[in-house]
């Protein structure tokens, strides 16, 4: 049987104004794979609704994962005041996460919160990729690990203070990133253009969806997404956003 | 130990704990965190005849000590669910109770025709449902609709139907009473209660559909009065629910007047809800030396 587990928290560490990291020895470690996401709890049950919560770093090794948050209401708040050696109760790993990695010249696109989880893809993929990641500012949190799996690092912020001024989009077309598959997470303005972009250069996309969960686990269908076809399950042109996904093909969801 | 079984319009249940409809689908994904078997009902997600794509996201949000849902009801529609969930649901030692929906009285009968020759154990109602704009709620807060369309149902349903009650009215006894005069084997409460929230940073609804059913502990109190109070205006049996998230929660409930306890958002929060209660009633009981949860059905007047 699956279940709840009580992690333990190694690190926790604040990465800019309102970017948070924490590090969570966990079972679900061992299971994960990049682009899934597990539920967090906070420590009191007013708050009856789980954070789902993308993973940034598997460790297979010290079964831990790395969470990277931003901080937008009461619960990743509460997250920010834990320390390590605190626990904290997490379900997972949920999602089927990146799984199609069979491609040669892969490039990896996040934006905003959406950075984290393409480090433990760039990781599996042992730095044998491009990373495109897109920012507000010069905060570029997470580009010297991204740096380090040795992947070709590409910035673009959207104030022009670090990389190419403007969208990801702009910054692939800047500087010529050659790719025959696109992994993406980020706000669904980014993934349609990347969509866009994937459909013009002919090649294959996959994007990590977001939408506001309360199971977790399929159950509930809180969290759909529009689909260009009848859902296998759902027999609606829905699908579930936990279950099914958090990623799809780029052909299968409306954006 | 003390005997946890319960009988329901002649289905016996072997103990009084039950999922809330919409909560846990039918038992597919949370049957990976549960064992069914030990459930005495699963209750699944309403199903209509034909499938039916629910509300524009999002869907849900959190609010103290409870949350909102507008869902809209998104099913599959009753043939996939007759091909897939019910045959899911045969291989495990749990009673079936299928919750049904529709816009129009046919439509609800089209489901319950449906599943005259099927597995199903019982058949639940749903009048309540706040979140859709024809049928559910509509066909809810009347009470000559009630007494209509529960006499319909039951003259076609083969299992005994539950009517599933909303508590969005003004005296929900007289919807009680108007299911009960209809046929209703039982009935069920409480649905949810129409909530709003609203985003003050953005000056927008949290919800697509505005409004939203508010679930959750925060609720628990409501439930536990209309429960009481439905159990002194109607002799059949009344399926409590509505912030039900512990053992203590489900005891009182009983001690209300319930004969059996659903098990809704909870598990949203913890997802072996309904065993952690089935096991503290078990407790309860032994360390009141109470033989029979049945005892337990109004026992506070």
């Amino acid at each position: 049987m699956k279940r709840k587990e009580i992690g333990k928290i190694k690190a926790v560490q604040q990465l800019t104004a309102d970017i948070y990291r924490m590090d969570v020895e966990c079972e679900a470690a061992q299971a994960a794979v990049p682009g899934q996401f597990c539920n967090l709890y906070m420590a009191s049950e007013a708050h009856v609704l789980p954070r789902p919560i993308s993973i940034c770093q598997i460790d297979k090794e010290s079964g831990t994962l790395t969470f990277v948050y931003r901080t937008v209401g009461q619960g990743t708040k509460w997250f920010t005041t834990l320390q390590a050696g605190d626990t904290i109760e997490l379900m997972g790993p949920l999602g089927n996460g990146f799984t199609e990695l069979g491609y040669n010249n892969p490039m990896l696109v996040g934006g905003g919160v959406g950075v984290p989880p393409m480090l433990g893809l760039a990781q599996a993929l042992d730095g044998k990729c491009t990373v495109v990641l897109g920012y507000r500012d010069a905060q570029t949190f997470l580009k010297a690990e991204f740096e380090k799996t040795g992947a070709t690092v590409v910035i673009a912020t959207d104030d022009g203070s670090v990389g190419t001024h403007g969208t990801v989009v702009d910054a692939i077309k800047a500087n010529g990133v050659e790719a025959d598959v696109i992994y993406s997470c980020g706000p669904k303005p980014m993934l349609r253009a990347l969509k866009g972009y994937a459909e013009e250069k002919k090649i294959a996309c996959y994007v990590s969806m977001e939408e506001r969960m309360a199971c977790g686990v399929g159950a509930c269908l809180g969290c759909v997404c529009e689909t260009t076809e009848k859902d296998h399950h759902s027999k609606v042109n829905n699908t579930r956003v936990c279950k099914d996904g958090p990623v799809f093909r780029a052909e299968e969801v409306v954006l | 130990m003390a005997d946890m079984s319960v009988t329901l319009a002649g289905v016996t249940l072997k103990n009084p704990v039950m999922t809330a409809s919409g909560t846990f689908g039918s038992g597919m994904e949370y049957g990976e965190y549960v064992d069914l078997n030990r459930l005495g009902a699963v209750v699944t997600k309403g199903v209509a005849d034909h499938p039916w794509t629910g509300n524009a996201t999002p869907r849900v949000a959190e609010v103290p000590s409870g949350m909102l849902n507008a869902i809209g009801l998104q099913n599959p529609g009753i043939d996939t669910f007759m091909e897939r969930d019910l045959p899911f649901l045969e291989q495990y030692d749990t009673v079936k109770i299928v919750n049904v929906c529709g816009h129009s009285t046919e439509e609800y009968l089209n489901v319950v025709r449906k599943l005259r020759n099927s597995s199903a154990d019982m058949l639940e109602i749903n009048i309540s449902c706040p979140n859709v704009s024809e049928g559910g709620i509509a066909f809810g807060t009347n009470p000559r609709m009630v007494e209509e369309i529960t006499r319909a149902i039951k003259y076609e349903a083969k299992q005994p139907i539950i009517m599933k009650l909303s508590p969005n009215v003004t005296d929900i006894t007289e919807i009680a009473k108007a299911a009960e005069a209809g046929g209703a084997d039982a009935v069920s409460l409480i649905n949810t209660l129409t909530g709003m929230k609203i985003d003050i940073e953005r000056q927008a609804f949290l919800l697509a559909n505005k409004t939203g059913g508010m679930s959750g502990p925060a609720i628990h109190p409501i439930a536990v009065r209309m429960v009481y109070q439905v159990a002194q205006a109607v002799s059949i049996p009344i399926i409590g629910m509505g912030g039900i998230a512990t053992w203590e929660d489900a005891v009182e409930m009983m001690l209300a007047g319930a004969m059996a306890v659903s098990i809704g958002t909870a598990n949203f929060y913890n997802p072996r809800a309904t065993l952690d209660v089935i096991e503290g009633m078990e407790g309860y009981l032994e360390r009141k030396g109470i033989s029979s949860v049945k005892e337990l059905i109004g026992a506070v007047k």
